[in-house]
């Protein structure tokens, strides 16, 4: 009896032990088709484009299809790390040779871990969604197709970007989002103001692609390998000198594909895109790239303390501007535009924190990727209910007209303002407050810069919500032949989601530090260190400046009557309407010297290089005709004369040898 | 002895000439059906010959393979001799793919009744092209060098534009300045070798001692501006625009895309192994030569208003980058300007081609005279984005790999070189997305109201084109694998290795694993 109960126990323990075994092999399974991700939504983009028209009538089911199984794939990815020790959540599936020249080898693999699967799943849930709202949204564009295509492209090569196990493989998905940043940005581009802006877009990215193609260069001057293993493990044993240009190289890199200051002008412009575009840039691919890439190489950055410094301070500049811009925006997608940039400057700063503050950057990220793509879908929905207007000035009570874009809207307003419990509560109180942390003159001014940010977002995100959904009946500035109304479902639905993700999210990562847990194995634990001021007085005057900047806001826009033309403003208005002369300074300092210099060079080289050769062609014209009376068509003197010729030159050679 | 699959490439072309040639005048359409055969069959004797050669190998022996060797002239010590290395193998299958991708580009340019003289001369082109590649003689090598100017001289003077004549005559002088300069360099050359009757083996003229350090140098600039004059290198590049620019696209391809590149291809196999100390020498002075080509280049591109043009100075740029990868004397830069050689073919081949067919509907090379063509004619504006993408060495595309190859090579030997080369990947941009946005951006023009867009001929010559840009730019290894022995071995005779990495005790396996 007992033999037989002992007998069917290990029965049992060998059923159990091949189910687990059959279980970690079912996970490795899913790790090591992990390219899955990359390939299916770059399968949709290649039918998509070279199916044609074949392919218009169920094209853009098949690319929300595939979205949403690189979302499938990626949550069991996430599943099969969650179940491992957080320090064996890193892995590289190696996939093959790439390149291979001389000493320079880079193998094509994908680096999943903690932070590789957080972007995973904000890219494929949230581009997922944006694909389903596409769907209705573009519903009367002959192109939507071809639309839905570049959809597919910008997932996969943001999935590409965040996966690589390398810089060089990073560097591919990196510009892949350029590429299809550019397209989308220009999907309209019969407008010639569409397509000038798309354009603007690639090449201030390329102006930060010579700063990322340094780095990498660095790096292999520096470690023989561009692997992020390689390079990350052996930073420590790195000069300074080295690692700061490297920082400074990336963060310049960053700052292009981030819209960080100096390289933040293509942004703005960026919203000549269809509006889910914006979307997709703002939140889910393309403009987060940069954090992940500073977040990714902290080792770097720890090492480098200047590089880091110039990060948080790059952010601390952006995150003021970007809100200074957003104050003067009556354009809804502009005012968005530079809230993202003002958001992401928020990010910037805290990975330039070091292990302090880029957990929270990527819990910003988080977070504001759900918000941000939630406004940009409500902005959308207004405009569809708008004639396609983006004026908020021509807007105005439309709480009542579309009551479920003004609730999803609202939640993701209250978000961004930071009020608790909502999510942007969790993610940017934390920042304000690492940014508090350290010593000398540092945590008073980037926590100022922090704050004083948290109080200017609190009034120009009201502003954008009371001028578009409040305001008394005297406020609604419509147009005439304005018909307001909800949007469809598919557009609705998409937004519901993630409002409740702007709701909740926060609270589901940030209660117990779960995604700090989570993300620790990677970005490396933060210490004990207490802000330079009690948290409970951060966080007081947190929400004292939020509180003010709505009050303002609500006096000026919600109570009073909104012009429905934009008065002059004061100079600082003005100046904020202008992106504070970010496009004037471009275009005195590079653009137009480099006109000038291009159309001189031009000059020279028809009349002063080729004139100089073409002079001496002219000389030798002549001589020809001179020498053409020596050419007496007799074989006898060619010889001599050859002979002759012969003769001078070995002459010549043996003189020099001699 | 073996098959002599070199000296069969490089025949056929020249029967199929002579065969096209002889087509009776009745028959003289027919002259572009035999050369896209003729071509054709060249191209999969290539790929045979190709399976013949064991990369492998490349370190043993002369490291050349597929050899022949013949008396030619002994009493001068000229021999002919063949072979070819990874560098030009991958060389003679650039040139025999993009043969027939040009006679199909040229179906429809050329009047039947000249079509005798256009494609035999483009086959007698392609023979003198392979000859040159896999010259093991210098101065069969010269002899080809020169002989190659005759038919590029009909074509263009031929078959070019209004200012053909002009054009031709430039090319023509420039290149035979060129062509004598190295001449006076060949006898030199042979003077200080061992003589005899294989005296101008480049086996036997490698690893010279030379009597002065003043005579390998001297003899080091004959050659190398002859290559700067045929590549070209600024301050001797303004022939090409000119040519470019009257040149058919298909002869434009075949000029630019290959070439020209024997300019790089005899500064990698000739000027370096010949003249080791002489090219350590000039290195900083053609670095510098070669960073203003790309910079020049570059923004002389973004000044033109001629399709053409702007299309030839941005290979100037391009060929900058190809010599400062062959001149910062490191196994990656140079393994890059090998592929870059390749790569450039291809994307230039397809710019131009794209160029020809927008060219050939709207009669104009202005730039201005274009716009809005995204609507009326989307798969050539899918064309020339693709192929202006794979220019500006997008990353993902098959030119990014040859020109990062390029630039962080040259970065372990001289950083601040590698910075300013940088620079021009934003000129590139420029320069592309310019031109795309004026061209192809816009609402749709009337002028383009008919058009056809890409017919099945002309997608013929454009996707295998921009399939392998892109096959290349996931997976070069193919390439990478041929090349990687020649230049190392190519490093071994110039006696130069590459700067270790400055930071100790990694292993480096290649990527994470």
């Amino acid at each position: 009896m007992t033999l037989l109960s002992l007998g069917s126990g290990v029965v049992q323990a060998s059923d159990e032990l091949h189910v687990a075994s059959q279980y970690q092999n079912a996970m490795g399974q899913i790790q090591n088709n992990a390219w899955l991700l990359v390939a299916l939504p770059l399968l949709g983009a290649a039918v998509l484009l070279l199916g044609g028209r074949r392919t218009d009538r169920w094209g853009h089911w098949l690319a929300v299809a595939l979205s949403w199984a690189a979302f499938v794939w990626g949550a069991l990815l996430f599943f099969s790390l969650v179940g491992l020790e957080p320090e064996d959540r890193s892995r590289v599936v190696h996939l093959f040779d790439w390149v291979s020249a001389g000493s320079f080898k880079v193998d094509a693999g994908l680096l999943l871990d903690p932070l590789s699967v957080a972007f995973v799943l904000l890219v494929t849930f949230v581009g997922s969604l944006i694909h389903v709202y596409s769907v209705a949204y573009m519903e009367h564009d002959p192109d939507r197709r071809r639309f839905f295509a570049y959809l597919n492209l910008f997932v996969a090569a943001m999935l590409l970007l965040v996966l690589a196990d390398s810089y060089l493989l990073l560097y591919v998905g990196w510009e892949g989002v350029g590429l299809a940043s550019y397209l989308l940005i220009g999907f309209w581009n019969h407008n010639p103001t569409y397509a000038a802006a798309a354009k603007k877009a690639f090449i201030a990215n390329r102006v930060g692609d010579v700063g990322l193609s340094l780095a990498i260069m660095g790096m292999f001057a520096a470690f023989g390998s561009v692997s992020f293993s390689d390079v990350l493990s052996s930073s420590e044993g790195a000069s300074e000198g080295k690692l700061t240009f490297i920082g400074l190289m990336l963060l310049l890199g960053a700052c292009g594909k981030s819209a960080q200051f100096p390289l933040q002008s293509w942004l703005g412009d960026a919203m000549a895109g269809p509006t889910p575009v914006s979307a997709l840039i703002h939140a889910a691919t393309m403009v987060t790239a940069g954090v992940y890439l500073v977040v990714r190489s902290g080792p770097i950055f720890e090492g480098a303390p200047n590089a880091q410094l110039c990060v948080v301070i790059v952010g601390a500049i952006t995150l003021v501007y970007g809100a200074i811009v957003g104050c003067a925006k009556d354009d809804i997608k502009k005012a968005l535009a530079a809230s993202t940039m003002s958001q992401i400057g928020y990010m910037m700063l805290a990975a330039g924190l070091g292990p302090v503050g880029a957990a929270f950057a990527i819990f910003h990220l988080l977070t504001h990727g759900f918000f941000k793509a939630g406004m940009f879908l409500g902005a959308g929905s207004v405009m569809h209910g708008m004639n396609d207007s983006v004026d908020m000035r021509r807007y105005g009570r439309l709480s009542g007209a579309m009551k479920i874009t003004w609730a999803t809207f609202g939640l993701g307003w209250l978000a961004i303002l930071g009020v608790p419990p909502f999510s942007g509560f969790w993610s940017k109180d934390k920042i304000i407050e690492a940014a508090f942390i350290g010593e000398g003159w540092r945590p008073w001014v980037f926590g100022s810069a922090a704050l004083l940010g948290a109080g200017v977002t609190a009034f120009y995100m009201s502003r954008l919500f009371f001028m578009t959904f409040q305001g008394g009946s005297d406020n609604k500035r419509w147009p005439k032949d304005a018909h307001p109304h909800e949007s469809p479902l598919l557009m609705t639905a998409p937004m519901m989601i993630l409002a409740i993700g702007s709701a909740v999210l926060g609270l589901a990562l940030g209660v117990s530090d779960g995604l700090v847990h989570w993300l620790e194995p990677v970005v490396g634990a933060h210490g004990e260190e207490e802000p330079v001021l009690p948290v409970a007085v951060l966080m007081t005057l947190t929400l004292a400046l939020v509180a003010l900047g709505v009050a303002l806001a609500w006096r000026m826009y919600w109570q009073a009557k909104v012009p429905a033309v934009a008065p002059r403003g004061s100079l600082l208005t003005r100046a904020a309407r202008r992106d504070l002369f970010q496009d004037d300074l471009n275009e005195a300092l590079f653009m137009r010297p480099g006109q000038y210099l291009t159309r001189w060079l031009v000059y020279v080289d028809n009349r002063g290089v080729d004139g100089a050769v073409g002079g001496l062609a002219a000389l030798v014209g002549g001589l020809g005709g001179r020498l053409r009376r020596v050419q007496t068509g007799l074989v006898r003197s060619y010889a001599a004369s050859m002979l002759a010729g012969v003769v001078i030159l070995l002459g010549g050679v043996l003189a020099v040898r001699i | 002895m073996d098959f002599p699959w070199l000296t069969t490439i490089a025949a056929v072309p020249l029967v199929g000439s002579a065969a096209v040639a002889a087509l009776p005048s009745a028959f003289a359409p027919r002259a572009r059906h035999v050369a896209l055969g003729v071509s054709l069959i060249t191209f999969v004797l290539t790929v045979v010959a190709a399976l013949q050669f064991d990369a492998s190998a490349g370190l043993t022996g002369t490291g050349f393979q597929l050899t022949e060797q013949h008396q030619w002239i002994p009493q001068f010590g000229v021999s002919y001799a063949l072979g070819v290395n990874g560098i030009g193998l991958v060389m003679v299958a650039l040139s025999t793919v993009l043969v027939p991708v040009c006679v199909l580009a040229a179906w429809n340019e050329v009047q039947a009744d000249r079509a005798k003289i256009f494609f035999g001369l483009v086959l007698v082109l392609e023979t003198m092209m392979i000859g040159v590649f896999v010259a093991r003689d210098v101065f069969l090598f010269y002899v080809l060098f020169e002989a190659m100017l005759i038919p590029v001289y009909f074509l263009i003077g031929t078959f070019g534009g209004a200012q053909r004549r002009y054009a031709a005559v430039k090319f023509l002088i420039y290149s035979l300045v060129g062509g004598l300069v190295m001449l006076v360099a060949v006898i030199g050359l042979y003077a200080a070798g061992p003589g005899g009757e294989h005296g101008f083996l480049t086996s036997n003229l490698t690893g010279l001692e030379f009597s002065g350090v003043g005579v390998e140098r001297l003899l080091f600039i004959g050659f190398f501006f002859a290559f700067a004059v045929k590549a070209p290198m600024w301050p001797v590049h303004t022939w090409l625009p000119d040519a470019a620019a009257e040149a058919p696209a298909g002869v434009a391809v075949l000029l630019v895309g290959v070439l020209d590149k024997v300019g790089t291809f005899g500064m990698l196999t000739l000027c370096l192994p010949l003249f080791p100390e002489a090219s350590k020498w000039a290195a900083p002075v053609v670095l510098a030569l070669a960073v203003v080509s790309v910079l020049y280049g570059a923004l002389l591109a973004i000044g033109q208003s001629d399709l053409k043009r702007l299309i030839a100075y941005t290979s100037i740029s391009h060929f900058g980058f190809i010599v400062l990868g062959i001149f910062a004397m490191t196994s990656t830069g140079q393994t890059g300007s090998t592929l870059y050689m390749v790569n450039h073919g291809f994307s230039t081949a397809a710019l131009f081609l794209v160029a020809g067919m927008l060219i050939s509907r709207r009669g104009s090379q202005r730039i201005d005279d274009y716009g809005g063509l995204q609507r009326s004619t989307p798969l050539l504006a899918a064309g020339f984005l693709m192929a202006g993408l794979s220019s500006l060495a997008l990353p993902g595309l098959s030119s990014f790999i040859s020109e990062f190859l390029v630039l962080v090579g040259t970065f372990t030997r001289y950083p601040a070189v590698a910075v300013l080369a940088t620079l021009g990947i934003v000129l590139a941009a420029l320069y592309i997305l310019l031109t795309y946005q004026k061209m192809f951006t816009g609402p749709a023009k009337e002028y383009a109201a008919g058009w056809s867009d890409l017919n099945a001929r002309e997608a013929w010559v454009i996707a295998p084109l921009i399939a392998v840009i892109i096959f290349l730019g996931f997976y070069p290894k193919p390439v990478l694998d041929v090349i990687n022995p020649a230049i190392e071995r190519t490093m071994q005779t110039v006696g130069v290795t590459d700067p270790a990495p400055t930071v100790a005790g990694i292993e480096t396996d290649g990527g994470g694993k």
